[in-house]
Formats: C-alpha cells, sequence, structure tokens
C-alpha cells in the first residue's frame, strides 16, 4: 500500500508565536517542528504500512526548504521518503492555493491513501483535506478515532455533534485522523541516523507543474486587512508549584466564595 | 451581491447555529437564501422563512439522506455557480467544515474560517475572527467572488422576522467519488444522565491524565468540591471517559461558576465550549499551555501531585 502523509511545519506554540505585523503573514523564523497533530498521520502511516507488509509512506509537504529539518522527524519515526515542495512564489498560500499545490503533488505519487492530521497548530482551520480531497476526486473521511482495513476498503468511526459515525469508503482515499487515535512513536537514535540518508525532494513550483500564478499571494483568494490585540480575559494569575500549589488553589477558591 | 447560508439539519430541526448565521446574514444583505440538502427536508423550508430567508433551495433526495459532505459540495457549488451568489456562509461543524472546504476547491473560492463576526466596510464583506489560539484578532476578507465563510460556534444567535420564503426545488446531481463514502452507523443522539451542563462546578480531565483510571482523581475533587466531571474529546475518543460529559465544539456548551482543567491543553475546539465560565482554574505542566492565556488562575505543575493534596485540603474545609 502506498501512503501519503501531509505534514506541515509549524511555529512552537508559546509567547514567541506570532503574526508578522508589517507582512500579516506567519512569522516563521523562530523555533519551529513538524506540527504535533501530524505526528498521529505519520504513525497511522506507518502502522498501515507495516499491517499490509509492503508499500511506502511518503511524507509531502509545502513549506520553506528549511521545513526539511522539522520534517526529517517523520523519516525518524520510520516514513520512507518526503516531497517538499518549496518556492518563492508560493509563500503566503491560502486554502485555495495550498490545496492546489499539494493536490499536484500528490497527483504525481497516486498514493492509494492520503493521510492528514487533525489540524494545524498554526492555523487550526482543520478544512485542508476536505479542499484536497476534491481536487484529487477522491472520498474523505475526517475526525478518525478509529479506522479498521479491510479487502481494500476503510471503515472510520468519527465525532460529530451528535456522537459518533461509522463511515465505509474504497481506495484511493483521503483520511484525516484524530489526534486520539494512535500514540506516535518517539524517533530511535538509529531512526534520526538514518533518516538524513532517507530520499528527501525539494521540489519547485514548476517540477510538480504548477504556474506560479495559482500559488503564493497570487493563487489566494483570501486577505488579511488588519490586526489587533485579543480581548483579554480572566486575572491571568500564573503560578508555579514549588510543592505549595494545592493550598493556593484552596486559597484562591476561598477568596471567590468557591469552596 | 447576494448571500447563500446552508442549513444544516438533524433529524426534523434546523440546526440553532445555522439559522444564526441566516438571521446574521440577512441583517447584513437582504438579498439572502438559503439551501437545504438531504432526504425529507422540503418541509422544513418554511422554518427557513421565518428567520429571513427570501428563497429556499431544497435538494431533497435519498440520496442525499447521509449527512456526509462530498454529494452536498456537488449540489451547493452547482447552485452558486448557477446563480452567482456572492457570499456563501456555513456554520462550523464536522459536516460544515468539511462542505465548505469542498466548495473552496471546486470553485476557486476564498475561504475564511473561524469568523466570529461579520460586517459590511463599503459594500464589502469583512469577516472578524481571532487567531493563534486566540492571542490575536485579524479582520479579513476575500479578494474575489464568491467569498465563503465559516462561522464558528455560538457567534450568532436566531432572530426570527417572521417572513416567508419561496421554496425552489433543485436537483441532486452527484460526481461517482462524492458516492464512494458510505454512512454505514450514523450517530444517535446519546442517552443524557446528569447534565454535565447543569453542574455549578466542573473538574474537567484531558489527556495529561494519563490513563482512564486517573479519572478517579476527578471524581475525588467534583466529589469534594460538589461538582461533577467533564472531559476533553481526546479522552473521549481514546474511550476513557464517556461522551455526554465532553465539553466542545463537538460537545457540550457548559458556563458553570467554576472550571477546573486538569491536564487539558486548551485547544480552540475546547474553548468554545467553555469560555464563559466564570472562574477557570488550571493544572497543566506544560507552561506554554493555551489554556493559561483564558485561565484566572493557572499552575504550571504535576496534577498527580497537586490534584490529591488539593481534594484533601477542599475535604479538611469543609469539615467532610
Ligand atoms: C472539528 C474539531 C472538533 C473538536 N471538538 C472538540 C471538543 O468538542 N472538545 C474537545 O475537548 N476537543 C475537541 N477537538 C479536539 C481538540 O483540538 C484537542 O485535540 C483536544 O481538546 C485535546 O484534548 P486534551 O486537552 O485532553 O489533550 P492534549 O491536547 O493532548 O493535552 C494534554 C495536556 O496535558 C498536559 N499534561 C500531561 N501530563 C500532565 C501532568 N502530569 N500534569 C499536568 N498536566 C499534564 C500536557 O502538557 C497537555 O497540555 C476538536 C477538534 C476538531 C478538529
Ligand atoms: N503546508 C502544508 N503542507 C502539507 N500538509 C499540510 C500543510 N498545511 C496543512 N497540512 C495538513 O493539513 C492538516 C490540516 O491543516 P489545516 O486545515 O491547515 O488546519 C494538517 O494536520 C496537515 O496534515
Amino acid at each position: 500500500m502506498k501512503i501519503a502523509v501531509c505534514v506541515k511545519e509549524v511555529p512552537d506554540p508559546g509567547p514567541n508565536r506570532r503574526i508578522d505585523p508589517g507582512t500579516l503573514r506567519m512569522d516563521r523564523s523562530g523555533d519551529r517542528s513538524l506540527n504535533a497533530y501530524d505526528l498521529n498521520a505519520v504513525e497511522e502511516g506507518i502502522r498501515l504500512r507495516d499491517a499490509a507488509g509492503d508499500g511506502e509512506v511518503v511524507l509531502v509537504s509545502l513549506g520553506a526548504s528549511k521545513a526539511l529539518d522539522s520534517i526529517r522527524k517523520g523519516l525518524a519515526m520510520g516514513a520512507d521518503r518526503a516531497v517538499l515542495v518549496s518556492d518563492e512564489a508560493a509563500v503566503g498560500s491560502d486554502l485555495v492555493a495550498t490545496s492546489y499545490v499539494l493536490a499536484k503533488a500528490l497527483e504525481a505519487e497516486s498514493p492509494d491513501l492520503v493521510l492528514f492530521g487533525q489540524q494545524a497548530s498554526d492555523a487550526d482551520g482543520a478544512v485542508l483535506w476536505a479542499a484536497v480531497a476534491d481536487r484529487l476526486k477522491m472520498p474523505v473521511i475526517s475526525q478518525i478515532s478509529e479506522l479498521e482495513v479491510a479487502d481494500g476498503s476503510i471503515t472510520a468511526k468519527r465525532q460529530t455533534e451528535f456522537g459518533y459515525d461509522r463511515i465505509r469508503t474504497s481506495l484511493p482515499a483521503v483520511l484525516a485522523v484524530a489526534d486520539s487515535l494512535n500514540e506516535p512513536r518517539y524517533p530511535s537514535l538509529k531512526g534520526i541516523m538514518g533518516a538524513k540518508k532517507k530520499p528527501q525532494d525539494v521540489k519547485s513550483l514548476a517540477d510538480v507543474g504548477v504556474d506560479a500564478a495559482r500559488a503564493g499571494e497570487a493563487g489566494s483568494r483570501t486577505t488579511v486587512i488588519s490586526l489587533s490585540p485579543p480581548e483579554s480575559r480572566g486575572g491571568n494569575q500564573k503560578i508555579e508549584d514549588d510543592g505549595n500549589a494545592a493550598q493556593q488553589i484552596l486559597d484562591f477558591l476561598v477568596e471567590r466564595k468557591l469552596v | 451581491m447576494s448571500t447563500l447560508v446552508f442549513l444544516e439539519h438533524h433529524g426534523s430541526s434546523i440546526q440553532k447555529g445555522s439559522l444564526g448565521v441566516l438571521s446574521k446574514a440577512v441583517s447584513l444583505d437582504p438579498d439572502t437564501s438559503a439551501v437545504l440538502i438531504g432526504s425529507g427536508v422540503a418541509p422544513l423550508a418554511e422554518q427557513a422563512g421565518r428567520y429571513g430567508a427570501k428563497q429556499v433551495f431544497v435538494a431533497d433526495s435519498e440520496s442525499l439522506e447521509a449527512p456526509l459532505p462530498q454529494p452536498r459540495v456537488d449540489v451547493i457549488s452547482r447552485l452558486v455557480a448557477d446563480k452567482g451568489f456572492g457570499n456563501v456562509l456555513f456554520a462550523a461543524s464536522v459536516l460544515g467544515t468539511d462542505i465548505a472546504g469542498g466548495v473552496s476547491a471546486r470553485l476557486d473560492a476564498g475561504l475564511n474560517w473561524d469568523l466570529n463576526d461579520l460586517a459590511m466596510d463599503g459594500g464589502a464583506l469583512v469577516g472578524k475572527r481571532s487567531a493563534l489560539g486566540d492571542t490575536i484578532r485579524a479582520d479579513v476578507g476575500w479578494s474575489s467572488e464568491p467569498r465563503l465563510g465559516l462561522i464558528r460556534a455560538g457567534s450568532f444567535d436566531p432572530v426570527e422576522s417572521g417572513g416567508s420564503a419561496s421554496v425552489e426545488e433543485i436537483s441532486a446531481d452527484l460526481e461517482d467519488f462524492s458516492t464512494k463514502a458510505v454512512m454505514v452507523d450514523q450517530a444517535h443522539e446519546e442517552q443524557t444522565g446528569p447534565s454535565i451542563e447543569d453542574a455549578e462546578i466542573l473538574v474537567t480531565g484531558g489527556r495529561g491524565l494519563g490513563s482512564p483510571e486517573a479519572f478517579s482523581l476527578m471524581e475525588d475533587l467534583a466529589s469534594a468540591l460538589g461538582g461533577a466531571v467533564a472531559s476533553t474529546r481526546a479522552v473521549v475518543d481514546s474511550g476513557w471517559y464517556p461522551y455526554p460529559t465532553q465539553v466542545g465544539q463537538t460537545g457540550k456548551v457548559v458556563s458553570p461558576k467554576l472550571y477546573i482543567g486538569c491536564g487539558v491543553s486548551g485547544a480552540i475546539q475546547h474553548k468554545v465550549g467553555m469560555q464563559t465560565s466564570q472562574v477557570i482554574v488550571s493544572i497543566n505542566k506544560d507552561p506554554n499551555a493555551p489554556i493559561f492565556d483564558f485561565s484566572d488562575l493557572g499552575v504550571v505543575g504535576d496534577l498527580q501531585t497537586i490534584v490529591p493534596k488539593l481534594t484533601e485540603l477542599v475535604k479538611e474545609r469543609r469539615g467532610s
């Protein structure tokens, strides 16, 4: 079984994460890593490949060329190779542009399965798979918390606002997994050493057959007009436990007349 | 300009979130229509009129019975292309989000998500959203039509305006790939016991508990405080705790006097279910956990040591 896993490098969560007020784009210059939600997709890809007994897991990403540093973590976990589409002309791609570029890169791989993580921690869109599936003309199942593969079909359980649905589809298909589907493995030392030698193709837009006008800001259909600070909520008092936290919580609750 | 609102239904009622979006759309654009898609949905069209839709398009077919996104992408994309709607709005839900993503690709139409307000600025639609876990707010726009928007749950209340809509049936021609996914077993409304929505104090356990057994820590603290236990999707999906206790976008929306989160990261989809709690206390060992951004008291530490101590202190205090 040939499995493509879409992964993204994201800025590390924390106080330094910000949108650049000049470009109105995500500031990607600080500490970065592979989107944690994508580790579940990589893990599932590895397990499905191993259960099938043959095939490969290809990581597919759109991002800056330095994103390979983060993507290598997926190779260290056990994915076979990586394809990174990286091009100055792709900077600032929104959903329309990103889904188009990724679909082109995926078409070239013709995988049996395309896996996505639950959401990108910098975008929180949880929407890209639906757009990519439409471009690939493949069925899609999202938010998967349980997955069964048998006789060339997939049965998946997913949570909606009403409880759990069970949905079945034939392959090829696009699947987006929830963060509860599995426990991603830690790369072993051997895996980390081996990752450097695995194939890592950096492709331009032209390499994947995308006209520059369909990527980046030229190919995007949404704009950011302005930024403003959030409404703050709560007293935002933060303490570190020095052995006395339970007492401090109790004092706080007593003061608020909650105990 | 003209606007189309997708109305999601469950059983024989239209979702409140969709009607809220419809009401907001009508207030911004009198030329607002709605679309209903499913099997046996024609009778719901009248409801849409009452919330101000000028016209309701109905695609009613057995092939549209299951609430799956791709057949709806086919119907909506064709309708939008035929009628030339300028704006197409969806209430964010698992189904609505997947449909919006599909329509975006099919029509090469820009999609802004997580909008919590909409405004008109000199005839142009502007979306208001927060980003990066609500640490920044942004005004967003579209550079071409149609403009697609996904509205965060709970942003707009439905307002009845007492109108009546004209109804037009539309066909359901589906793409081959759109019918490949089939519903095997559709979610049924879960049995409800005592509801977490009624509790004044909620002790919420997340994946940081590490195991289903550790929920006993939550139960002990909740019973000492006279509250109930709630959970996150990650633990419900893992089978650690039952679905009716889940707080968030696909769970319950709660507003207790006190919410205590233990081992909960504070993902945006959880936050939308509890941000109106009066007092929020959180315990998390990661100092960068997003939940600290909206806690009145945030404690960086190990819940395994803090929670049992807190339970004892509360018991002593309450003399039990
Ligand atoms: C469409 C959609 C709908 C969703 N709907 C919902 C919903 O309704 N409700 C919901 O909750 N989620 C929902 N989610 C999922 C959401 O994005 C998160 O994945 C989920 O809320 C994470 O749950 P968690 O906080 O328990 O787990 P995690 O995010 O894994 O967080 C666990 C936390 O525990 C901390 N921790 C670990 N060990 C300890 C310890 N010993 N002591 C203290 N802290 C510790 C960690 O630092 C971490 O911050 C939805 C997602 C999508 C895409
Ligand atoms: N630039 C990208 N390259 C490859 N995959 C991506 C990219 N952005 C997002 N994804 C995938 O899409 C999922 C959902 O992202 P989003 O819809 O942006 O929240 C992520 O978990 C990834 O699997």
